[in-house]
């Protein structure tokens, strides 16, 4: 019985670790080109927190504002044009969309674009609370992405 | 006093039966249960001091890996992230994990003694504070271990380590940390004004107090005073990063400056904390080896105090580059200057004690030696970077990582190796190895000072603190090679003092109740001592008081012989006041440990967890507070 | 003895071994302007009074050593009074002299503060913001035709005050060239200010001196002093948009700049390539260095750097951009061709 309850503290802590050391990764060498699946981007939490960096530096806010859409659709509620999946959005990013989305795929390395979508996954609180960033040192438009509450399951929208 | 039929007085049994009633009644047993449950000073004592030396260990293996990295240019064995990980955590760990908690145990195991008494004030309390300090460190290490040590510091300024460039849960566990350690602290400072105010030996008046107790004293009010501004600071910190409050921020109101005010607040009466003690180690050290009364006792007492009040002062000369006005930053190059004259005449004082002595230059005194010449390189140090215009040029440089360290390790460090070996004999019964001791000490000198007076001229040259790695071609190649074989000697030396104390724990010398013939009540008990301390109380006429009394110690009878009791006397004269129980072994302080320290733990990942964590602290609050117990409440 | 005598002898004294510190770049006891030389004069004068100190104090003990009847058989006893009244007046006297010392360092630095960081009036300002990990500079001038940016140098004419505005873009960095001047923070929100003016020509390291991340390390930047014509030609010229380029290589090379991943953080005047987050590349073949003072501007190093900034400087904000090693080298013949 104590036995079973030894396994089962065990398996938590574990689980507790490996969850921290993916989040807390900083991978400085760029992964191979190509790289089919961005996963595990959106549970780190230093790649997130580049992607934020990274939306700030590209204006994505121009169209996007920080997150609540303008010219562009709003990226943290669970309305996804072309589905809110963490590929899906990279698929976004990096080739652009009909009716104004540009493509940054020679703007920005993959593994950029995929720094910035796990960001955009953390808008709608995709994401850990504990892997989505913090609120900025700056003036507040919002909550912080981690204090956002989960926007519910994604609703696919038709393309136009 | 009413008498109950069944009670058992010490005057009615003779010394031995005594003896052995009241070690049965203060012993811990040597069970599992026993080492959870125990309230004894002593126990917890040593189980503090032992863990703060593995604290140390822990500290000085990053330093280490930081010296080999350093100790040649563009060297490529850890890089960046590890490296400033590997700062961040030997700074943590050795000012919240080593340095304060032993200054402060040092005292939790002897204050009681050299002050004739059976415990601490609060000995539940005292389990409690090691319980915490213990699970705080285990905790910041393991998150080291799984790559989320802190990497911003060790005093951690914002917006590095605030909620979008410190990435990440590593600042979180930084300043849930603090939490740990402060709260912690903050028991034992409480422990100790108590016990020194109100559990003294009949007839220990205020200045028949021993310096060392009168250290600890003046350390427990600063830490009373300084530890509330970190515990502000990490929380606000903390909820920055958790919740998002604007305290920091300053495109909302907030200010990072705020939180170099309130850290140094707390941070430059800090070193203090660490420093202060020791000189109380010193003040203990050279009347026993000297075979003379201590001069100046007056004096050293007011310098003592004096160091305390002006430490508070200080604060601001750590951010002289901030772009403060100049005014204000001048008032506090003064202030900073002034506090080195309470250090000056304590030094002033040693020296003249030891002019006239009758000198024994065995190990603690050789270790005081060392001291007053490396402490004295630092507070001269100190004073230069106290100037505000010498210090643009100096600050974050080597220069101040050579500064702080002469100080600390000079000044903190060396007493506390020799109080290792003048109390050593106290604590375990036998005496450490001389020769051995000889060779510690001079390894000790010696890589110390290579390894830190050239960082002198390192910050001189233009190297600034926390870089990983420095080109080839900036000339600094060369004395960091130094520095680093001098760190490696000055690891020597602290193996030198392991294996002396593994191999006096098995076959040391066996040391009499008093080796030293020292004067001070702690030497006129058994070595070890016993669980009760005294069998009778002690009654102090005179600030040595066995060496007014070399044969027999008057005593005070009237004692209960059948239950744990402590004397409580008058503040300033010690006459006796009260007969108070002392608390049975309970494994509530530890419950209460393991709650709180859950909780603060889940606080990290979510504010729920203080809302949730209350309900277990409570409980175990209540378990703790429940009365009764107590042959007093009965009767 | 005059305070250059103090200076010389101590210098003699203590710099044998360590005779760099004297003499080398990024070295605070090389001054080359006359605040920085204000203050190592001072350092030198509180060297020689605590180095004083301390030797009295390491005479004392070996006194007391000296001294010392080792006996293990005498009752510990205590000092007469005629005795007690000796110390006494000389641990009093000690004390008071101690703080007469300390009084007059105290007065000193008062003195040399009032003299370092008197305003003056000023001929140039330059916006330096840190960045992580690198420097910003902004020549400012009222006309906004005459205002540039550039990156990492910092080129000022000698002999002419030159306000330096220090900024931070994102967390607190320490602008430090300890040859000119003390350092200051560069704190987000707050704006500090520094006047510093170079006596002599040359060439002036600097380093951040306030830890910033992973790469605080490798955050340097250099000052040029130039005579005032010399700057006045460097000034005018950083006005210039870069040559449009000739060789067929350098042509694919600046086309691989403006069409790909450079274009999104870099600038280059006269061509379409406006990039506001990271360095202003526009006269980059006339810097000194690449990536704030981590490796010397050359060919090789540059396309060392291009082919994996990351392996040079961990963590740095620029991404390793695949490309074709020949698709490189003509990107690193169009870059070294911007001067």
């Amino acid at each position: 019985m104590s036995f079973a309850y030894a396994k089962a503290a065990a398996s938590i802590m574990a689980s507790l670790l490996l969850v921290a050391c993916e989040r807390e990764q900083r991978d400085f060498q760029t992964p191979s080109s190509g790289s089919p699946s961005g996963d595990h981007y959106q549970r780190d939490a230093y790649d997130v927190a580049q992607g934020k960096r990274l939306f700030n530096w590209m204006n994505c806010s121009g169209c996007h504002s920080h997150g609540g859409g303008g010219m562009g659709p709003a990226l943290m509620d669970n309305r996804w044009i072309y589905g809110g999946k963490i590929q899906q959005i990279y698929q976004s990013i990096h080739d652009g969309r009909r009716n104004g989305m540009p493509a940054w795929k020679h703007r920005m390395t993959d593994q950029q674009i995929w720094q910035v979508a796990a960001y955009v996954r953390s808008m709608g609180r995709y994401l850990r609370k504990d892997v989505a960033p913090g609120r900025d040192d700056a003036m507040q438009s919002g909550k912080a992405e981690s204090r956002r509450e989960r926007a519910s399951a994604i609703v696919p929208s038709t393309p136009p | 006093m009413t008498k109950c039929a069944s009670e058992i007085r010490d005057t009615a049994l003779d010394d031995g039966a005594l003896s052995a009633r009241l070690a049965h009644i203060w012993g811990t047993p040597k069970t599992f249960w026993g080492f959870m449950t125990t309230v004894d000073h002593k126990e917890i004592g040593r189980r503090y001091i032992v863990t703060a030396l593995f604290f140390l260990l822990l500290g000085g293996l990053a330093a280490v890996v930081m010296r080999l990295q350093l100790g040649s240019p563009d060297n490529k064995l850890v890089g960046p992230d590890l490296y400033n990980q590997l700062f961040t955590m030997h700074g943590s760990t050795m000012m919240f994990l080593f340095a304060v908690p032993i200054m402060e145990t040092i005292a939790v195991y002897l204050v009681p003694l050299m002050i004739g008494t059976r415990n601490v004030a609060f000995p539940r309390l005292n389990a409690f504070s090691y319980w915490v300090y213990l699970f705080g460190g285990l905790m910041l290490w393991a998150a080291f271990f799984v790559n989320t040590g802190p990497d911003a510091g060790w005093f951690s300024y914002v917006p590095l380590a605030g909620p979008q460039y410190g990435i990440g849960k590593r600042s979180d566990f930084w300043a849930q940390m603090i939490t740990y350690t402060e709260l912690s602290g903050l028991a034992v400072a409480v422990e100790i004004i108590v016990t020194v105010f109100k559990m003294r030996a009949p007839g220990m008046t205020l200045d028949r107090i021993p310096l060392f107790v009168w250290a600890a004293l003046v350390t427990a009010f600063m830490i009373l005073f300084a530890m509330p501004a970190v515990m502000v600071s990490s929380t606000m910190l903390i909820l920055d990063r958790l919740v998002g409050t604007h305290f920091f921020n300053w495109a909302e109101g907030g200010d990072s400056l705020l939180w170099q005010h309130l850290f140094w607040f707390f941070g430059h009466p800090e070193v203090y904390f660490i420093f202060i003690p020791a000189t109380g180690i010193v003040s203990a050290i050279i009347p026993a080896f000297t075979r003379r009364r201590m001069f100046g006792y007056v004096a050293l007492v007011l310098s003592l105090i004096g160091t305390g009040f002006l430490a508070f002062g200080l604060w601001v000369h750590h951010m002289f580059v901030t772009g403060l006005p100049r005014l204000g930053e001048s008032f506090f190059t003064a202030s900073s200057m002034a506090v080195a004259i309470p250090s000056g005449i304590q030094i002033f004082c040693w020296i003249a004690t030891l002019w006239d002595g009758k000198l024994r230059l065995r190990t603690p005194l050789l270790f005081v030696f060392g001291f007053i010449v490396n402490f004295v390189i630092g507070g001269l140090s100190g004073v230069m970077v106290a100037s505000v215009p010498i210090d643009t040029q100096v600050h974050d440089t080597y220069f101040v990582v050579a500064h702080f360290h002469y100080v600390l390790i000079g000044g903190a460090v060396f007493p506390l190796l020799g109080g290792i070996y003048y109390w050593f004999p106290k604590f375990y019964g036998r005496m450490l190895n001389e020769r051995l001791g000889r060779w510690n000490f001079w390894l000790a000198m010696i890589g110390f000072n290579l390894a830190f007076f050239p960082m002198h001229i390192l910050g001189l040259m233009g190297m600034p603190r926390r870089v990983y790695t420095y080109p080839a071609e900036m000339g600094w190649g060369g004395l960091n090679l130094l520095s680093t074989v001098g760190a490696s000697i000055f690891v020597l030396s602290f193996l030198v003092l392991v294996l002396n104390i593994i191999r006096s724990l098995r076959s040391g010398e066996i040391a009499g109740d008093n080796p030293w013939d020292a004067g001070t009540l702690e030497w006129a008990a058994t070595s070890p001592p016993e669980p009760q301390n005294f069998s009778r109380i002690p009654v102090v006429t005179d600030r040595e008081p066995l060496w007014q009394n070399p044969e027999t110690l008057p005593v005070i009878g009237g004692m209960h012989a059948d239950r744990r009791e402590i004397l409580v006397s008058t503040l300033v004269e010690a006459t006796p006041e009260v007969l108070e129980s002392s608390p049975q072994a309970t494994i509530w302080p530890f419950i209460a440990a393991m709650v709180t320290s859950v909780t603060l733990l889940a606080s990290i990942f979510t504010p729920w967890a203080i809302v949730w964590g209350a309900l277990p602290v409570g409980i175990a609050l209540t378990g703790w507070f429940w009365p009764g117990g107590e042959k007093e409440d009965e009767s | 003895m005059t305070a250059g005598r103090i200076r010389s002898v101590v210098q003699l004294a203590t710099c044998s071994s360590a005779l760099q510190a004297c003499s080398g770049w990024q070295s605070a006891l090389d001054p080359h302007s006359q605040t920085a030389a204000h203050l190592a004069g001072l350092f030198w004068f509180f060297t020689a009074i605590c180095a004083i100190v301390w030797v009295l104090v390491v005479a004392a003990l070996i006194m007391v050593l000296r001294r010392r009847r080792e006996s293990e058989s005498v009752l510990p006893g205590d000092d007469f009074p005629h005795q007690q009244r000796r110390k006494a007046i000389i641990v009093g006297s000690l004390t008071a002299i101690t703080a007469i010392i300390l009084t007059v360092l105290t007065y000193m630095s008062f003195y040399a503060t009032r003299e370092i960081t008197w305003p003056r009036k000023h001929v140039l300002t330059v916006k330096v913001t840190g960045q992580q990990w690198w420097w910003q500079l902004d020549y400012q001038n009222q006309d906004p035709s005459q205002s540039f940016g550039t990156a990492n140098e910092l080129h000022i004419p000698v002999g002419q005050p030159v306000t330096v505005d220090l900024e931070a873009a994102d967390v607190i960095h320490s602008f430090w060239v300890p040859n000119l001047i003390g350092k200051q923070d560069m704190i987000p929100g707050r704006k500090n200010v520094l006047t510093l003016r170079a006596d002599k020509p040359g060439l002036y390291r600097g380093q951040c001196a306030e830890f910033c991340g992973l790469q605080h390390a490798h955050m340097s930047m250099f000052v040029f002093a130039e005579p005032p014509a010399a700057f006045e030609a460097w000034r005018r010229h950083q006005l210039e948009p870069a040559a449009t380029p000739g060789a067929p290589q350098r042509i694919t090379g600046m086309n691989i700049f403006v069409h790909g991943a450079c274009a999104t953080c870099h600038a280059v005047g006269g061509t379409d390539a406006d990039g506001q987050t990271g360095p202003n590349l526009t006269h980059f073949a006339q810097r000194a260095t690449i990536a704030a003072g981590t490796l010397r501007n050359t060919p090789a190093n540059l396309s060392r750097w291009l082919a994996d900034p990351q392996a040079v400087k961990p963590g740095t904000n620029m991404p390793q951009v695949p490309m074709s090693p020949a698709d490189r080298q003509a990107l690193v013949a169009y870059l070294e061709g911007l001067k």
